[in-house]
């Protein structure tokens, strides 16, 4: 089972390594996390997108509550969830179907952010899930796709 | 008062009220070391290895209950200090260790002794720092004392490049700490307590499971009163021996592997286990689906971490056992009916009488459990025993007579060889009044026997009973037991030192015995001996440790003892 949890850190040496160190001792898997500087404070959000029992979450947030930099552990069912994708496609691809392209990632919150001769790269914003789905329905369309994505970022609601 | 970085770690050590550094200098510590040679607040105790510097910090902290304090130089020094940390941490042992660093232009650059120390104690420490600068070393040293005693104690490590030694800044020593991120749970939960207390008035079959934590938070005599009150039958782990005397009628021994049969039914059949600071490990639990099938469980621990982690608890308290005890014992003495219990422990005592912890003592050759049954008798009552690991380590958990906690000084969770001696000579350093005996191995005492050399010099006249049979015993025990007698590298026959003669060119006296008059005569010397004593007794060989739950076998499968021959 996927899991979302946020966690407040303070801003300190290894904080980063600390955290990270914690799953990889005690087996747990990351599947994603992102990281930034809380604004004008001494602590950084850290979300992170892990898989695994109830049971092996509860331990997770205890762990991470032991690491003496973590402040808070915030999981929650109530998360609005946010992950962008970058989708670069060969311009070749895709020529006679911009349209097409645009308007899918409207769907998604997007749109075309850049052309060039020989590529155009098209970003979009939402759930997880969904940018799952996008990724796939593009994936099966266009070969030759270069996919970054950011991993998620929550904030209760 | 403007002070050097190494003028501020001396500063601090004093402030904390360290009386006693184990070490080992070299060149990224050096400027430290000048100012240690400048002062005489403190002791420094050279040791031999660097391992066996933090496993003296260890046996001191663990006799004395004081923060340990070691002190190593950058890369190698830090490498061989990580054993020595990685026991404290799986122990919970409150010590600081500090090592020198190369100079913060240097980090990162595969400097000479260079190892990237705070990434390498990370898993091994409770919490770590790199210094990197002055100005914040008299706060993070205050905040490693404070993280090392409070809470869950455990070893903190910190780290100090060299340049950060030669940087001056304004010194002012802390007062408190005061961290946002870290608040430990002292106080348990009323309600928690209250439901709790309810639940032992109802049981029928419980059982006190008594660990480390009983014996961390200083709760013995509490522990010992509620015992005493409520009749209730206990067991303890490794780290909890003493905690109750051995002769307590509502003790049952230890539980585990190796423990007693009546205190492993008593887990198996209770039907609420009261764990006091336990953490249900392997090597307690056996087989964990088989574990406690009909016990609703009570975790009284300061780390919620340990909670729920191996079994499900039904009346889960965060807090420090002793104030968790101070709180519980009115309501729970308040109409509690003891008789209750009456019929419980004669099934327990019946239990022990069929099969009581015995061996077959024998004339002809020494048996280790005698050995360790009349150290018992001779040794004074507030004697400190510590042990290496192995078979021995099991002997003495199962028959010497405890009588106080830290006592016994022995490393359970990381199961390190080599710690037992210096371990003792730390120890020995703290409570100098006290006579300080080492139960060992002819396999453990190998790994760290140059620090007789530091009890030499430093006059910390320790005994160490070799129980030797010439074999990595325990393991010797499995491959009989388990890979059909195949004994792959165990036997030491013809690999042994002379240890009379090794003890005798390190300023320590050796003896060699074979039968046991021969003990009990040299043992009453050893007593007396103002140098470290060596008694290598040659004990049966083939002895085993019974009784023993086989490998991820229910508690109940033990096996029991060997039919008398």
């Amino acid at each position: 089972m996927k899991r979302i949890i946020s966690v407040i850190v303070e801003n300190e040496h290894g904080v980063l390594a600390r955290v990270v160190n914690m799953f990889a001792a005690r087996g747990y898997n990351i599947t994603s996390l992102t990281v930034a500087p809380v604004l004008n404070s001494e602590f950084s959000r850290m979300t992170i997108m892990s898989e695994g029992d109830p049971k092996i979450f509860e331990q997770i947030v205890k762990q991470l509550y032991k690491l003496i930099p973590v402040y808070k552990v915030i999981e929650s069912d109530n998360f609005i969830q946010k992950e962008m994708a970058m989708v670069k496609f060969p311009l070749k691809e895709v020529k006679d179907n911009l349209a097409d392209i645009d308007a899918i990632a409207r769907c998604y919150n997007g749109k075309i952010s850049n052309v060039n001769d020989k590529h155009i790269v098209v970003s979009v914003v939402d759930r997880p899930d969904r940018i799952d789905n996008f990724l796939k329905a593009m994936a099966i369309k266009y070969k030759n796709l270069e996919i970054v994505r950011s991993g998620v970022s929550v904030i209760e609601r | 008062m403007r002070l050097t970085g190494a003028q501020i770690v001396i500063e601090s050590l004093i402030k904390e009220g360290v009386k006693t550094v184990f070490g080992y200098p070299g060149g990224a510590i050096m400027n430290v070391y000048d100012e240690i040679y400048k002062q005489d607040k403190f002791k420094h105790i050279l040791a031999k290895h660097e391992q066996g510097a933090v496993h003296m910090a260890d046996g001191y902290a663990r006799a004395t209950g004081k923060v340990g304090v070691a002190m190593v130089t950058s890369g190698p020094g830090l490498t061989n200090a990580i054993t020595g940390i990685a026991t404290a941490y799986t122990d919970s042992i409150p010590m600081v260790v500090i090592s020198g660093q190369v100079p913060t232009t240097a980090i990162g650059t595969d400097a000479f002794q260079e190892v990237d120390a705070v990434g390498v104690t990370r898993p091994v420490t409770k919490h770590n720092f790199l210094v990197k600068n002055v100005e914040d070393l008299a706060y993070i040293i205050k905040e490693a004392f404070y993280l090392a005693r409070s809470g869950r104690p455990g070893p903190v490590h910190i780290d100090i490049p060299k340049d950060v030694t030669i940087a001056k800044t304004k010194f002012e020593y802390p007062e408190k700490v005061d961290l946002i991120t870290y608040k430990p749970t002292y106080k348990g939960n009323k309600r928690a307590i209250k439901r709790a207390v309810e639940a032992i008035k109802r049981a029928k079959k419980p059982v006190f499971y008594i660990g480390g934590g009983s014996v961390l938070s200083g709760a013995y005599k509490l522990i010992r009163e509620i015992v005493e009150y409520t009749k209730i039958p206990s067991v303890e782990t490794l780290m909890a021996r003493g905690v109750l005397r051995f002769d307590s009628p509502y003790l049952y021994g230890m539980v585990g592997m190796h423990g007693s049969f009546a205190a492993n039914m008593a887990m198996n059949d209770a039907d609420l286990i009261i764990s006091l600071g336990a953490r249900f490990d392997d090597r307690v639990t056996g087989k964990i689906d088989e574990f406690a099938k009909n016990a609703d469980i009570i975790h009284i621990d300061i780390d919620p971490s340990q909670i729920g982690k191996v079994v499900e608890t039904k009346y889960p308290i965060v807090g420090d056992v002793k104030l968790v005890l101070e709180e519980m014992m009115p309501i729970l003495f308040d109409g509690i009916d003891t008789d209750r219990f009456k019929e419980w422990r004669d099934v327990l005592d019946r239990y022990q009488e069929l099969y009581p912890l015995k061996y077959a003592n024998s004339d002809e050759v020494i048996k280790p459990q005698w050995v360790i049954e009349k150290t018992g008798e001779l040794a004074p009552e507030d004697v400190v025993i510590s042990t290496d690991v192995g078979q021995h380590q099991m002997w003495t958990a199962q028959f010497y007579p405890f009588t106080y906690p830290k006592q016994f000084l022995t490393s359970g969770g990381l199961g390190t060889m080599g710690f037992g001696f210096p371990a003792a000579i730390g120890a020995k350093e703290g409570k100098k009044d006290k006579v300080v005996i080492n139960f060992t191995g002819d396999g453990s005492i190998m790994m760290n026997i140059q620090e007789t050399l530091v009890g030499y010099k430093y006059n910390l006249p320790v005994i160490n009973i070799i129980l030797n049979n010439n074999y990595l015993g325990m393991v010797r025990q499995w491959q009989t037991m388990f890979y059909d007698d195949r004994l792959s590298e165990t036997d030491l026959a013809d690999v042994q030192p002379d240890f009379v003669k090794l003890a005798e060119s390190m300023g320590a006296v050796g003896y060699r015995v074979s039968k046991k008059e021969e003990f009990i005569e040299v043992l009453q010397k050893a007593f007396i001996s103002d140098k470290v004593v060596f008694i290598d007794v040659q004990i049966d060989r083939r002895e085993d440790v019974l009784p023993m739950v086989p490998p991820n076998s229910p508690l109940k499968n033990m096996l029991i003892f060997k039919e008398e021959k």
